[in-house]
């Protein structure tokens, strides 16, 4: 069953910036984009194991820090190879300042 | 002596992955997290500035060729053409597959493109095969990019200064693609849906190659030869010349960049045509910062980082005896100082010793 997990205060993420966030064994990347929504993906690209929340965010789009993939981080879709997978995505809310994402 | 098989279906591929040189767990500097951001971030002025500069003297330099020929008056515009071709393009191809070099996307993809062909590299293939470098850089059996393998065959490194190993490959390969296939090692790093793309490639390169054929044998002249086709092995010396200083004479199979890559300070004309890839352990740690900030970069990791050879003749005047050394002692390798500031080298039997050998 679902539930919605307390990931981060809102403010731990600066615009058009990513955190990695490890949770129960599993590790995750949550986004701000340049209009102030968060997201929420798996933490890993799918073309090797890197963690993209040391990646480049840019409006939508998150680029992994090792061989340069894009993927929308709104809906996980791969817009630029290497990788050919696309990320799992994740429900995000934002209550009291705090980010939930619901695993 | 540790022998070495290069293919990446061989043996050392495998020994690779046992001896867990296959990892996304190599060194990086610590940079603060802002810091990096600012780093990484994207421009299109710098590289638009950049090309039209290249594109403009190529087509004066062409010209110039052109209108000189056939005195030997127009040999040096065709030098200068021929670096620009040979040697530019392959900058380009790498900044823009990196998607790095524009911050509009389209703006890389046109100009990967035209330099994927200069450079005789299927667009997609080498996509994915620079992708295996990043990933595996010279490890034996898994890099597919090792411009000096070793014992070191000086005869074939001397071939390569004009392109004839590079270019007969590119040619091989095209030829196979354009028949509708792509080769067992292509495979291994080659994801089975741009096959198409890479078959599609090859035909329509094929036929402008063909085409350029027909037009010098119509004209009688080796004048469209000299334009398209030909600058990649007349031109790609300083390529071949810097690319050499990337990793020649250092370590391979280390999980640590400051190792196996070399940083070189070069003169402006060098750093326009190779696009600041000079700061190459740099670039390595850090793919995603733009060329045009790699000083930038330098400047804030220097603290970590061997001392970067002053200038091309220094770097030579450092690898070139290691390269004649391994060709009978192949192990051996130029194990560079680290200032007292850094942090250990990481996954090297010497790893913190900071001794030259």
């Amino acid at each position: 069953m679902s539930q919605w997990i307390d990931a981060c205060s809102a403010e731990d993420i600066d615009a058009e910036e990513a955190i990695r966030f490890d949770h129960g064994g599993r590790t995750f990347a949550i986004y701000r984009n340049d209009k102030d929504e968060y997201y929420c993906t798996d933490g890993l690209c799918t073309h090797e194991d890197v963690h993209l929340a040391d990646g480049l965010v840019m409006e939508n789009t998150i680029e992994c820090p090792k061989h340069s993939s894009i993927f929308d981080f709104t809906t996980g879709e791969v817009e630029t190879p290497p990788a050919c997978e696309n990320l799992h995505t994740y429900p995000v809310k934002v209550e009291g300042g705090r980010v939930l994402i619901e695993l | 002596m540790r022998s070495r098989d290069y293919s990446l279906l061989g043996p050392d591929a495998d020994r690779a992955v046992a001896e867990g040189l296959v990892t996304t767990e190599w060194y990086r500097t610590p940079v603060p997290k802002k810091q990096m951001k600012a780093l990484m971030q994207r421009a299109d002025q710098p590289a638009i500035r950049d090309t039209v500069l290249l594109f403009a003297l190529m087509i004066g330099f062409a010209a110039g060729g052109i209108v000189l020929w056939p005195s030997a008056w127009s040999l040096p515009f065709w030098l200068a053409y021929g670096v620009l071709y040979g040697s530019a393009m392959d900058s380009r191809w790498h900044e823009c597959g990196h998607g790095t070099a524009f911050r509009t996307r389209w703006m890389n993809k046109v100009v990967y493109q035209i330099a994927s062909f200069c450079m005789i590299r299927d667009p997609h293939c080498w996509k994915f095969s620079h992708a295996r470098h990043h990933s595996d850089t010279i490890i034996v059996g898994r890099d597919p990019e090792i411009a000096i393998m070793r014992p070191t065959d000086l005869l074939k490194l001397a071939a390569n200064l004009v392109g004839l190993i590079d270019v007969w490959d590119g040619l091989k390969r095209m030829a196979v693609h354009a028949s509708g296939r792509v080769l067992p090692d292509e495979a291994t790093y080659l994801p089975e849906s741009s096959h198409v793309s890479v078959i599609r490639t090859a035909r329509i390169w094929v036929l402008i190659y063909a085409a350029t054929i027909a037009l010098a044998i119509w004209m009688g002249s080796i004048l469209p030869l000299l334009l398209i086709g030909l600058p990649r092995l007349y031109g790609c010396w300083h390529m071949v010349m810097c690319g050499w200083l990337q990793h020649g004479g250092l370590a391979d199979n280390v999980t640590d960049h400051r190792l196996n890559s070399r940083t070189v300070l070069m003169n402006p004309v060098s750093r326009f045509i190779y696009w600041n890839m000079n700061y190459h352990v740099e670039h390595h740690m850090f793919p995603l910062v733009p060329y045009f900030r790699l000083p930038d970069l330098h400047r804030a990791i220097a603290f970590d980082l061997p001392a970067p050879c002053p200038s091309i003749a220094a770097g030579y005047v450092e690898m070139l005896p290691a390269l004649v050394r391994q060709q009978t002692d192949p192990d051996f390798h130029i194990r560079r100082l680290l200032p007292a500031s850094a942090s250990p080298y990481q996954g090297h039997p010497t790893a913190g010793m900071s001794a030259a050998q």
